[in-house]
């Protein structure tokens, strides 16, 4: 069952420039646990969505099968939504984007369906850069089937049973850089001043937008000696930046000095300003970001913030070179090249 | 043994040779002297250096179907020399290159065998070892036609053709082939007792494999998305999909291509992207085979539980397992038509020739959208990978894609009571809604898990009945959509019929006639598609007793007739061929015969 939430708003709720309240970006009321980092998350998206001017029907939510999986009906009510099969969300989300290029795709995933059954589509889907925001909320364990270890927990991470993690953890941000990606970030769900602006950027981003949103499960995964807690993450967690989003046409200014900060002007014409920048960093830099995170691993810190951004990346409809209009646009007389051509091709296997 | 223009001829080649280019002249120009060819490539799974056969039955009587016994071989193979001569019928031909002696104890008396130093004569006038190698085998095509009476200019035409692009390469092949002719008619008394001459039984219709046609179909249907996995026999379909999408759907404006292919990490990947766009309005496919297919499964069951069109073509190859990868069945019946757990059915189309494979790859797509489920072709290795002759593709350009019901912003608007799964008509179809339409109607939660007529997950009994039960309505809607049986009166009253589908047709029409000939009479119905429409049981209720014909072990389509039917086993009796070799009329002929024959003598008194 889902229950929806009450429709009653205050008439003086501020309307952002496409007319709609917060409210209006909001989904059914959360069935997962008090206290679950990812209804925190699902908050993120609904004030980034808000504040980005989204028209809801312009964007698709899609996701996979676990907790994680399961927050698309708790936000974009408006929006048309797609749980599919367990680690297949990032197959649907290609095909529905090369169908139409035009909407945004927002696509939620675990660490259960995103590291394991499903990392092979997620492999592919950065490979090939499809326009999309990819978000992990990244537990370290298997809510909905009662807190197994995933692959995204620590070495010696100790789950609910008191038992220690004896294999190496999948490091989603590490190989999402590995493989190419054009915009990777990690957040935590404790911490919606830096995630907020990073699901704006991410939506922004014309090619693949990863964030792994370290994402405590307060039921089966928060106790003394887990590395996925809130008190452990809040411990532990240092950034690569302050990340803030600026949705106006600014000139670019970008500044390379430490604790100086960095603008980065998206393809929509907003900004992302980085600001306190962490000294061995480099946003446009690949290797400085993989080694900023190796850092960060070997001292036991969770690194957070913007790892890598490349603006300009061409997303998969641009290697396949198709046409500007979303192709479900295209009717019977574009589509169909007609009995002319067919006789012509009919000549051609006459022998 | 004296035949004009009904031979089977088999060439036996070295895979990665050359020679399927060379084969391929040889038959087309038979073809271009209007009589009928049916080729058919016997491959392995395999880049270079197995053995592959390519066999051609010229018939000018127009049987199609594969027919056993070798008329002639031409042997250019020594690893295969032995079964290839065991091959051949008492009083046929062995052709083989004997540029070097073959061994004494491979000579049959009851076969001829004519020696040609194919190497020998290529070495002569070929200086490149490159080009030594493929003019070989274009000498054993001029030898060949001097053989059987083919007049050089057929063959010459069809290498002018062939090389239009590169006319350079025309004159070489010209004086190979000319090597090969001139050494047959020196050394030989040519023709053979086998032979051609010019006919005029081919009318206007062309030669192409179903897989080309196929993706012909999906294009002319307006698919613009496809995703699929390399995997033998589907992988040409993609491909000429992709080549032909390339000459006919790039906006003449822009450069800019109205149609997106992407190769998949794998099949689940594949169906998922096609899911992905349907869902999003787009007309989408994806090809694979019976192995595909099984990764398929989960996501199969979402598009039938979550009513998203899918058009899927399974080009079937010999299961289970890996199975026969390079060889032909039609064992994917029953796992087609109940893939993924649960309570499942799809819809499924039999095209038997290309022609068919064309009008079907267009057809799909207007079911699937009408249907919101999947639709799967079930082509097979012989249908897709052999070059069959069929009539040539005539595309109606009144006709109208059938989107089937999607509700644009104005309906949106005017519609009452909208729920995506609420059957409004009553004919189990409901209305669906396509991403990005309306700003704030027509939004829903696509999902696997159980839902309510409005979309919304529930775990309640009955509303899972509802949806299930509504869902088999819809099947019963699909009757009225999909194809209709073909149907052949018998000349003489009968209450004896016959049933087969696909590709058994070829052998199938060819036994009719023979058993005819023998004064056996059956009624034919050829089944084209999957729910089976009245006319099917209709057609079993008029007989006593009917022949299921089909290329697999377990009678797939006997069981699927009986189960969807609640149909009597005992009136179905099965005919079939599971060696991934196509069926031939002589094993339908041979097994019907026997059990008419067994019949009569049950009823002997004692």
């Amino acid at each position: 069952m889902s229950f929806a939430k009450p429709k009653f708003t205050h008439p003086q709720s501020p309307r952002n420039k496409v007319g709609y309240i917060k409210s209006d970006y909001e989904g059914v009321i959360s069935t997962l646990c008090a206290g679950c980092g990812h209804d925190s998350i699902s908050g993120a998206i609904v004030q980034a969505s808000f504040e980005m001017d989204i028209e809801p029907h312009r964007l698709a939510k899609l996701s996979g099968i676990g907790c994680s999986s399961k927050t698309p009906t708790y936000f974009l009510s408006n929006s048309h939504g797609f749980n599919s099969v367990h680690g297949r969300m990032p197959s649907i989300a290609t095909g529905a984007n090369l169908a139409n290029k035009n909407l945004i795709y927002l696509g939620v995933s675990g660490d259960g369906d995103s590291a394991s059954i499903g990392i092979g589509q997620f492999v592919h889907v950065i490979r090939r850069n499809l326009n999309m925001t990819y978000i992990v909320m990244n537990n370290g364990c298997y809510g909905l089937t009662k807190g197994q270890d995933s692959a995204t927990a620590d070495v010696g991470s100790i789950n609910k049973t008191g038992k220690a993690n004896e294999f190496g953890p999948i490091d989603l941000a590490g190989l999402a850089l590995e493989l190419g990606a054009s915009f990777v970030a990690r957040s935590f769900s404790g911490d919606k001043t830096q995630l907020v602006p990073l699901i704006k950027a991410a939506m922004s981003h014309p090619g693949f937008a990863f964030i792994d949103v370290i994402s405590p499960c307060v039921t089966f995964n928060n106790n003394k000696g887990s590395t996925k807690s809130y008190d452990f993450v809040r411990d532990h967690m240092t950034v690569t930046s302050k990340v803030d989003f600026v949705p106006l046409k600014e000139e670019i200014e970008v500044q390379y000095e430490a604790g100086k900060k960095m603008d980065v002007k998206l393809h929509d014409g907003s900004t992302l300003r980085l600001a306190k920048l962490a000294p061995d960093w480099n946003p446009f830099d690949r290797n400085s970001a993989t080694n900023k995170l190796q850092k960060a691993r070997s001292n036991g810190d969770v690194l957070t913030g913007l790892f890598y951004i490349d603006p300009s990346s061409g997303d998969l409809h641009k290697k396949l070179n198709t046409v500007d209009v979303a192709l479900n646009t295209l009717n019977a007389d574009q589509l169909c090249p007609g009995q002319s051509a067919l006789d012509k091709i009919n000549a051609s296997f006459r022998g | 043994m004296s035949s004009v223009n009904e031979f089977v001829i088999r060439f036996a080649n070295v895979n990665g040779t050359g020679s399927a280019s060379a084969n391929g002249i040889f038959a087309k120009s038979i073809f271009r002297m209007g009589i009928p060819i049916s080729p058919k490539n016997i491959f392995p799974s395999n880049i270079q250096g197995l053995p592959t056969w390519y066999e051609v039955r010229v018939s000018e009587k127009g049987y199609l179907g594969r027919r056993d016994g070798i008329d002639i071989l031409v042997g250019v193979n020594p690893q295969t020399y032995i079964q290839d001569i065991e091959s051949v019928v008492t009083g046929g031909y062995f052709i083989y290159d004997n540029s070097k002696p073959m061994h004494e104890s491979f000579f049959r008396e009851d076969i001829h065998f004519i020696g040609i130093p194919m190497m020998k004569l290529s070495m002569q006038h070929f200086a490149d070892p490159r080009k030594q190698q493929l003019f070989k085998n274009i000498i054993y095509v001029g030898a060949v036609a001097a053989l059987i009476a083919m007049p050089l200019t057929a063959v010459q035409e069809t290498i002018e053709k062939l090389f239009a692009a590169k006319p350079k390469l025309i004159p070489p092949n010209f004086e190979a082939l000319q090597i090969g002719f001139d050494y047959a008619v020196k050394h030989y008394s040519c023709p053979l007792e086998y032979r051609v001459q010019k006919a005029d039984k081919t009318g206007d219709s062309i030669v192409i494999d179903g897989n080309t046609a196929t993706a012909l179909g999906l294009i002319y249907g307006g698919a613009t998305v496809a995703a699929w996995y390399p995997i033998t026999p589907s992988t040409s379909l993609a491909s000429a999909f992709e080549k032909y999408c390339k000459k006919l759907r790039v906006d003449p404006e822009t450069g800019k291509n109205n149609f997106a292919v992407v190769q998949a990490e794998d099949e689940l990947s594949a169906i998922g992207m096609v899911i992905g766009a349907t869902w999003n309005g787009a007309r989408s496919f994806t090809a694979t085979s019976g192995a595909g297919v099984s990764l398929m499964n989960e996501f199969i069951g979402l598009a039938y539980f979550a009513e998203i069109p899918v058009t899927l073509i399974n080009v079937q190859r010999g299961g289970p397992s890996t199975g026969m990868p390079t060889r032909t069945q039609q064992a994917d019946i029953l796992s087609s038509a109940y893939a993924s757990h649960g309570d499942t059915k799809h819809v499924l189309l039999f095209p038997s020739t290309p022609n068919e494979c064309f009008h079907f790859g267009a057809l799909a797509l207007d079911l699937a959208d009408r249907l919101q489920t999947p639709v799967i072709i079930l082509s097979d290795l012989d249908l897709g990978m052999n070059e069959h002759m069929t009539d040539p593709f005539i595309w109606d350009e009144q006709k109208q894609y059938d989107r089937g019901k999607v509700l644009n912003a104005k309906e949106m608007d005017e519609i009452k009571d909208w729920g995506r799964y609420l059957d409004i008509d009553g004919d189990g179809i409901p209305y669906r809604t396509i991403p990005g339409t309306h700003p704030t109607k027509g939004s829903y939660f696509t999902r696997g898990t159980s839902h309510d007529e409005y979309a919304k997950y529930s775990e309640a009994g009955d509303a899972y009945v509802r949806k299930v039960d509504r869902l088999l309505r819809k099947f019963e809607t699909a009757k009225e959509y999909v194809p209709k049986p073909a149907m052949r009166q018998a000349k003489e009253k009968t209450d004896i019929g016959i049933l087969f589908f696909g590709t058994t047709r070829y052998a199938a029409l060819e036994s009719l006639d023979i058993l005819n000939e023998e004064g056996i009479y059956l009624n034919a119905m050829r089944i084209k598609a999957f729910p089976f429409n009245h006319e099917v049981r209709q057609f079993l209720d008029d007989h006593q007793k009917i022949y299921v014909i089909e290329q697999n072990r377990d009678a797939q389509m006997r069981s699927l007739l009986i189960n969807e039917l609640d149909y009597d086993p005992g009136k179905l009796e099965s005919v079939l061929n599971y060696d991934g070799t196509p069926i031939t009329a002589d094993l339908i002929s041979q097994k019907i015969r026997h059990s008419l024959n067994v019949k009569q003598q049950q009823s002997q008194p004692i």
